[in-house]
């Protein structure tokens, strides 16, 4: 119990510490960002690692009074299963960040960029995220969450002298305060019917109807911009690739991940999921951000952007898997809701790993080249081989394709989806197939997506002189995308005791779990029974070994050896150009035809003043034109009336707070 | 697990790698037939990778280590979805280890490295390959995931064993079940690489897909890319057979039944093949911009096939 306490405090103390060393990286000692402040932060991470994995395996709970605040709203911390696993989750990635940033970083140190900042607000934005897992009240969480908001408003806004980063981080800026809002209208809600701010309170009311789905649209609302839901996605692709590479992982991997905790607390743990409808409401949102998530990733050219649309795809396909959970427990079929939360919470982890990974990867790819449009790459995978290996390994796991991570987590899902015959409602019996649909098209549009990303960058020809100039990144950041390519590996191989550490989240949140479907546990996953489905990642694995060992041993029998190296083959013309390879436009072209309807595509094809034609190719989200354009109209209006309030004299000022008190004054005494 | 059934299991691998040449054999025979030509036999697909397993390799400079381990990745990954297909008997160990959907993971990972190979070299034709692979899969596979999903929604299973047992012991006929079919045979054609959506015989690059992604290939890569093409005709010919039309299947592992089991496949994959044949010779080549119609055709017959089922045939 102390021991859970002082893991858990002391990743809180260890992120300040580091937030607070950073601001000591100053001109004179810029090292010292590299030195003290960033081990501090992986040890942080460590800290937080072990305290979550503590939690998970003891399925122990606690809660700590801070000695701060007023008599009546104390600040209180409290440690489940639920915020075990996020502190885990947390903790894994910061780890590798930590290491992983110290050779990213080294750059920074003769640029003009302020290093105490990124030092300072790094910290702060660890801190504040191990925070908002752990707080055990309203309050706590709130604080918490603005501060998340806020010191990751700096790190995106860290290089302001590009314009379009300062329009990304306040884009973000935005967006983040009214989600913020939206969820501390949640609370209120909740607070006002238990008259208490804390969770336990909140916890032990029954809200009314009416206002129970009230505060579920609120919270859904708030913690699904957080996440990145479609239509609330907007930020996403403009604030991500702003960031620094390490802080884009840590928010892509992490940050987004926060956001699933909120809405697993409030709507799970505080609410309880008892109404299917709101299943219905999470799992039509879920399926259509991941298909127009990955849609819109197929589309893009930029390394960075394209990810951060991936993690749209991501999240989409998370809260299909809660979605389908809220259906199954709203109906009356726990077990079938334990496995849905358990396909989505095992997803979570997966995108954690593996988006990690991968920003990690195009963070390597700007270290060495400076390049983050994917028609200027080619070729790295030479160049770089260490990033290269581990970027594949990434690519296959995002793509869900055995054995690696991904697929486990889409095959649980698809698990779940198939078990909605046990449902009566025919409606319910028809969406959740057509959620398995957009699953399966979301899986094999990632795959295409993510062809194209390894084989434009890492794979032919370097298209630009800096890309054929790339170089090795240093061992720490090596080290750092090792690390997640080691865990996405492992969590593809022992899907079933990596269900068996999750499933106190469901046992605390539902109060049920899966049971082993027998001995060989660890072996076998059957999330039903063992006749329905089961796979075996382990047995995959070794088939696929044992068969390659056999084709190798077969092929040397009788055959030339030897592997003689030509020109590859050049059509009988002139010999090929690397700027004859398909491009990332070109590759993408096929598909962006078939969905045009759903994208806003603009080709132009123009004279330049020399005469030669230029091709000019924009696709964009046609969510912003449809929902935003016409508030942002309507906004400028109202504002423009409003602003006729300020004409600049003083009198009119005098005289509109006079009227103003008057107004309250009457008010007051009727 | 008994060691029984692990060597039926490597039996059933070992039929997926030597009938598959043959099956392609035949297609080709009965086409030419078809075509009023004499054709080559059989045995012909065979004896091409006899040959190019005794062919030196080459590889272009440009290459990484990537473009030599393809060949092996993709042979081996449908080597391994084939064996989780069952061809003779159902209740082998090989069809408990995954079910359906690790069967499209693992030819999506074989597609996966294919086209990245296509793109290593750096030529144009590989590219287009791959961009043309991957859009065609991007429809095929949710396909299949749909069709076959509809047998299992009422299977209870998604494991192809299960289906299967399950189809042997209810057999009927279900309209849901012709969609399902029809979606299946659609997706098999594009995927396979045959005509209308690809032409394995041409290397006009206009209309390539396949075989521009495995132009600069050549030697024993080349017969292991060959042979694991024929392999998976071979495979999605089974799984059309056996989970639709799964009369004469082993449910036991006795040699007896096998043999039933091995003479009942037989006849159904010459019957698949030849109608394989007849209609890539009435049929002609679609271009490439019209395969999306195709593909969203299947597409669309796998999801009212499975639609159809949830609503109208599973009663509460």
């Amino acid at each position: 119990m102390n021991a859970m306490w002082t893991l858990a405090g002391g990743s809180l103390v260890l992120a300040l510490a580091s937030a607070l060393s950073g601001l000591a990286a100053t001109e004179r000692r810029p090292a010292l960002l590299r030195q003290l402040s960033l081990p501090l932060f992986t040890l942080a991470g460590l800290a937080a690692l072990v305290g979550g994995l503590w939690v998970l395996g003891t399925r122990a709970t606690g809660t700590l009074q801070l000695p701060l605040g007023l008599p009546w709203l104390p600040w209180r911390l409290h440690l489940d299963a639920l915020s075990g696993f996020f502190l885990a989750l947390i903790g894994l990635l910061s780890i590798a960040v930590g290491i992983y940033g110290r050779g990213y970083v080294r750059e920074f140190e003769n640029g003009r960029d302020s290093l105490p900042a990124l030092g300072f607000f790094s910290g702060l934005f660890l801190f504040s995220m191990l925070l908002v897992v752990l707080a055990g009240g309203a309050l706590v969480f709130m604080v918490a969450w603005e501060l998340m908001t806020l010191s990751s408003y700096f790190l995106v806004a860290f290089q302001h002298e590009q314009a379009a980063n300062r329009r990304g981080a306040f884009l973000y800026l935005l967006m983040g305060q009214m989600g913020g809002v939206f969820i501390l209208l949640a609370f209120g809600v909740l607070a006002s019917f238990a008259g208490s701010f804390s969770f336990a309170a909140m916890r032990s009311i029954h809200l009314p109807g009416v206002w129970a789905s009230i505060a579920f649209v609120l919270a859904f609302i708030g913690f699904g911009m957080k996440a990145g839901l479609v239509p609330v996605h907007t930020w996403l692709p403009e604030a991500h690739p702003a960031a620094p590479s390490h802080i884009s992982a840590l928010m892509s991997g992490v940050m987004l991940k926060v956001a699933v905790y909120g809405f697993l607390r409030v709507i799970f743990d505080l609410l309880g999921p008892s109404h299917w409808q709101w299943g219905v409401v999470v799992l039509v949102i879920g399926s259509i951000s991941a298909l127009l998530g990955v849609l819109l990733a197929l589309m893009q050219n930029d390394l960075k952007r394209l990810l951060a649309y991936s993690s749209t795809e991501n999240l989409g396909i998370i809260f299909i898997g809660l979605g389908l959970s809220m259906i199954f427990i709203g109906t009356g079929h726990a077990v079938l809701g334990v496995l849905a939360l358990l396909a989505a919470l095992y997803h979570t982890l997966n995108h954690t790993l593996f988006k990690g990974l991968l920003f990690m990867g195009a963070g390597a790819i700007l270290h060495s080249t400076h390049e983050r449009d994917l028609d200027q790459m080619g070729g790295l995978l030479r160049r770089m081989p260490w990033t290269g290996w581990f970027f594949l390994i990434g690519s296959i796991s995002i793509s869900g394709l055995p054995p690696l991570n991904g697929f486990v987590s889409e095959w649980l899902t698809f698990q779940a989806a198939l078990q909605a015959w046990h449902l009566e409602n025919g409606l319910l019996r028809a969406l959740i197939p057509l959620a398995a649909v957009a699953l399966a098209l979301t899986g094999a549009l990632a795959a295409a997506c993510f062809v194209k990303v390894y084989g434009i960058a890492f794979l032919g020809r370097a298209r630009s002189r800096h890309v054929r100039r790339a170089h090795q990144v240093p061992m720490s950041m090596r080290i750092g995308q090792g690390l997640l390519a080691a865990l996405c590996v492992a969590a593809g191989l022992l899907p079933a005791s990596i269900i068996t550490l999750l499933g106190g989240v469901p046992w605390q949140l539902l109060g049920t779990g899966l049971s082993p479907a027998d001995a060989q546990s660890w072996l076998w996953l059957t999330p039903i029974s063992k006749t329905a489905a089961s796979y075996s990642a382990p047995l995959v694995l070794m088939a696929l070994l044992l068969l390659f060992a056999a084709t190798v041993i077969f092929l040397r029998r009788g055959a030339v050896r030897r592997v003689r190296r030509s020109d590859p083959w050049d059509g009988g013309f002139a010999p090929p150009t690397p700027r004859m390879q398909y491009t990332a436009a070109a590759f993408a072209q096929p598909l962006r035809r078939v969905f045009a309807p759903l994208l806003q595509v603009e080709e132009h094809v123009t004279k330049s003043p020399d005469g030669s034609p230029r091709y000019r190719l924009q696709v964009t989200d046609r969510t912003i034109d449809l929902l935003y354009t016409p508030w942002v109209r309507a906004m400028d209006r109202i504002t423009r009336y409003i602003a006729r309030l300020q004409g600049g004299h003083l009198r009119a000022y005098l005289g509109w707070t006079l009227g103003a008190l008057v107004l309250l004054l009457w008010m007051v005494l009727l | 697990m008994n060691t029984a059934g692990i060597a039926f299991s490597v039996l059933q691998g070992l039929a997926y790698v030597l009938l598959a040449p043959l099956l392609l054999g035949w297609v080709g025979k009965v086409k030419a037939t078809l075509q009023n030509r004499r054709g080559a036999g059989v045995l012909q697909p065979a004896r091409n990778v006899y040959k190019l397993l005794g062919k030196e390799t080459r590889v272009a400079h440009t290459a990484s280590p990537l473009f030599r381990i393809t060949p092996y990745v993709v042979f081996v990954a449908t080597l391994l979805a084939a064996a989780i297909v069952p061809l003779l008997a159902t209740n082998l160990p090989s069809a408990a280890v995954a079910d359906i959907i690790v069967v499209a993971g693992l030819l999506g990972l074989a597609r996966f490295f294919l086209a990245l190979a296509g793109m290593d070299v750096g030529t144009a034709f590989g590219g287009m390959g791959a961009s043309r692979e991957m859009m065609v899969s991007s429809f095929a596979e949710p396909a299949l995931l749909m069709a076959v999903f509809t047998l299992a929604w009422s299977a209870h299973s998604t494991n192809l064993a299960g289906i299967i047992d399950h189809q042997l012991s209810d057999a009927r006929l279900l309209p849901s079940m012709l969609f399902a079919l029809a979606s299946l045979v659609l997706v098999a054609v594009a995927e396979t690489g045959r005509i209308p959506v690809d032409n394995p015989s041409t290397h006009l690059e206009l209309t390539m897909i396949h075989e521009a992604m495995i132009l600069e290939y050549s030697g024993r890569h080349l017969a292991l890319l060959e042979w694991a093409a024929q392999i998976r005709l071979m495979l999605y010919g089974a799984l059309i057979a056996n989970i639709f039309f799964p009369w004469g299947i082993a449910t036991r592992p006795s040699l007896l039944a096998l043999a039933m089991g091995m003479a009942a496949i037989v006849g159904k994959l010459l019957i698949l093949g030849a109608g394989l044949a007849l209609s890539e010779t009435v049929a002609a080549k679609m271009r490439f911009f019209k395969t999306p119609i195709f593909l969203s055709l299947a597409f669309l017959l796998a999801l009212i096939g499975l639609l159809s089922h949830v609503i109208l045939e599973s009663g509460g």
